[in-house]
């Protein structure tokens, strides 16, 4: 195969297909309604069941009705569709069957804008919907990298019978640049033993995801979060740039950590030892490397396109080993290479050790340990 | 003397699709009537080991208990979503879906709607009992004008709570939907139409001829605060006349074309 210029919206949808995607359920929202028209085109075309739901609120329920079916089902939205989401989706977290999410985000609260942001960090990483559960979020930060998790997605979905988000920003899925799509996968033509394929020849299968005793409620809690507590052991990733001899480790995902990245290198020319490190899982969060990199570190800095979300797992990731500074631009406003080396220096000079100086009276007090302030 | 040969004829027995569980129904509610209908149905049409049923919130929640077939708890009002969800991945399979006038006619009132307008090949039972049973009686969007509940203690103003909203009739004036009948549970003759409405329905699906809906007018004699008897009377001296009984659409789609 070769690389192709690919629109991000389109890329993750036929990635979606070439996984085996058997049905799409969606509403038009800016700026994912790609992924909806291509899904228009090309479910039809292979015969897989494609519907332009009424709402997001019916998009997210015709998932768990195909995903009950035990076929693979996902859906796409932005931000305010993805608020309508979070009831369906706290069902089918009760329910553990297994579904895909892509979540373009753009500007908010409210009706906001549509220019690309990260300010749904919570919503998806910390609540997705009431009630204890967590879904798996992947953040990419390039067009192939949100192709690749595609397929990635489902095999976790099924491998714990979870929601899997693919969190990416309006940059991603607006954007165009090469990639390289997968081949085509045949479709799964057997259905798990939990599916609803109809009580033949077997007694009968229910979804039922309540009970209204609190002490058996409480046992499928504990299910839950044991099976929360597996995935969180076995599926930490992230991707390290220049983290060997840094001193000062950036955070950043999607978007802001690609351009992170760039002011990274640029500290790096003058003599900055920084580094990056880019979490491609939100969920769980990569809270054990950051708190070994605070060890050596002198300082972080965390980059985000919002009002500082992510930051709070990092500094209960770093443990108060270190400072931790934030940088934030919100409302759709993507930060610049520029102010992120601004702060990288800042932060840089802040954390220098100074050298000690010895006067008649002894050396001075060896210096404070900084405190981190935003 | 010749012995007499007795022989034994079973002439009522338990539906194969009804489970054996004991329901946990209030004394007189016709959710065990309707529960049986359908039950009655599949049999009949042998299509119990390919029927996929989507439970609704409210007092039927538990209803997957008491059926023998396969089963899906549905967000309160999404039973018609997580039904297009079913059926569009696995059309041969039958899909129908139990919903309360809370479900339908509240807060699933977009879902009905627009799963009639796709002509989605499903088929719905929409338990009218003009009440919010499971919380505990308060106002629904079927309650009668003057009608007293938890949540309209000096009645159902038609000012200030408008007037009872007629789901069937909407549902009929749909293109997607191919049958639409309303009747009622509160005497044998009415149930024994019930049954043929709900069979009618269930063909229509088999015959992928598009939305079918039967609404039930039933009876809460806990929320209505009425003894069983009393309470179905109330059905035909109240409910009827607001909600009158019939086929509100019944046709035949041709050359795969639903609606009009």
């Amino acid at each position: 195969m070769t690389k192709q210029l690919l629109k991000g919206n389109e890329a993750i949808a036929e990635a979606a297909v070439r996984a085996g995607v058997d049905a799409y359920f969606g509403y038009p929202i800016t700026p994912q309604t790609e992924l909806l028209e291509y899904m228009a085109r090309r479910m039809p075309e292979l015969g897989r069941a494609f519907v332009q739901a009424e709402s997001e609120l019916a998009a997210i329920n015709m998932v768990y009705g195909a995903a009950c079916a035990g076929k693979r089902a996902m859906t796409s939205s932005s931000s305010p569709g993805v608020s309508l989401m979070q009831e369906g989706l706290s069902y089918i977290a009760a329910a553990e069957v297994p579904i895909v999410l892509v979540d373009v985000m753009r500007g908010g609260p409210g009706l906001g804008n549509i220019a690309p942001s990260q300010a749904d960090y919570f919503q998806m990483v910390k609540s997705a919907g009431h009630g204890d559960f967590k879904p798996l979020v992947l953040a990419p930060a390039s067009v192939q990298e949100a192709v690749d998790m595609m397929a990635l997605s489902f095999e976790l979905a099924e491998k714990y019978r979870t929601i899997v988000t693919v969190l990416l920003d309006g940059v991603i899925g607006q954007m165009m640049e090469p990639a390289e799509l997968p081949p085509m996968q045949p479709r799964r033509d057997t259905a798990p033993a939990w599916a609803l394929t109809g009580a033949s020849g077997r007694p009968k299968n229910g979804i039922i995801p309540f009970s209204l005793y609190a002490e058996e409620l409480e046992v499928y809690n504990q299910r839950l979060q044991a099976k929360l507590a597996r995935i969180a052991a076995a599926e930490v990733r992230f991707r390290e740039y220049m983290l060997d001899d840094a001193e000062l480790v950036l955070v950043g995902f999607g978007t802001s950590g690609r351009i992170a990245l760039t002011a990274v290198k640029q500290a790096r020319s003058l003599g900055i030892k920084a580094g990056l490190l880019r979490p491609i899982t939100l969920w769980p969060f990569p809270e054990r490397r950051l708190w070994q990199l605070a060890d050596e570190a002198r300082g972080f800095l965390v980059v985000e396109m919002n009002a500082g979300q992510m930051v709070e797992d990092v500094r209960l990731a770093v443990g108060g080993q270190a400072p931790v500074k934030f940088l934030g631009r919100m409302g759709g406003v993507v930060p610049m290479p520029d102010e992120i080396l601004d702060a990288i220096q800042k932060l840089d000079k802040a954390t220098r050790p100074r050298p000690v100086i010895g006067t008649i009276e002894g050396p001075v007090a060896p210096l404070r340990h900084p405190i981190s302030v935003n | 003397m010749i012995a007499e040969q007795l022989t034994e004829e079973i002439v009522a027995d338990r539906p194969q699709a009804l489970s054996t569980a004991d329901t946990h129904y209030c004394p007189g509610c016709t959710h065990g009537i309707a529960h049986r209908l359908i039950a009655e149905v599949i049999d009949e049409l042998a299509i119990r080991e390919r029927t996929i049923m989507v439970v609704p919130v409210g007092c039927s929640v538990f209803a997957d208990k008491y059926f023998e077939v396969d089963a899906v708890v549905a967000p309160h009002g999404r039973a018609p979503a997580v039904a297009t969800g079913l059926k569009r991945v696995q059309p041969d399979k039958v899909i129908f879906a139990y919903q309360g006038d809370g479900d339908l006619a509240s807060i699933g009132t977009a879902e009905i709607i627009h799963a009639a307008a796709r002509g989605e090949n499903i088929t719905v039972v929409f338990i009218n009992n003009a009440v919010y049973g499971m919380t505990g009686g308060q106002m629904a969007p079927t309650s009668l004008v003057g009608m007293k509940t938890t949540s309209s203690p000096f009645g159902r103003d038609l000012k200030t709570m408008g007037a009872p909203l007629h789901m069937s009739e909407l549902i009929a004036q749909v293109a997607g939907a191919t049958f639409v009948s309303r009747r009622s549970l509160h005497s044998p003759a009415e149930i024994r139409k019930a049954k043929k409405a709900i069979r009618r329905a269930f063909e229509v699906q088999l015959n992928g001829q598009g939305f079918s809906m039967v609404e039930l007018l039933s009876s809460c004699p806990t929320n209505w605060d009425m003894k069983p008897v009393e309470a179905l009377r109330w059905i035909e001296t109240h409910m009827v006349p607001v909600f009158p009984l019939g086929d509100l659409k019944s046709i035949t789609p041709k050359n795969g074309l639903r609606g009009i």
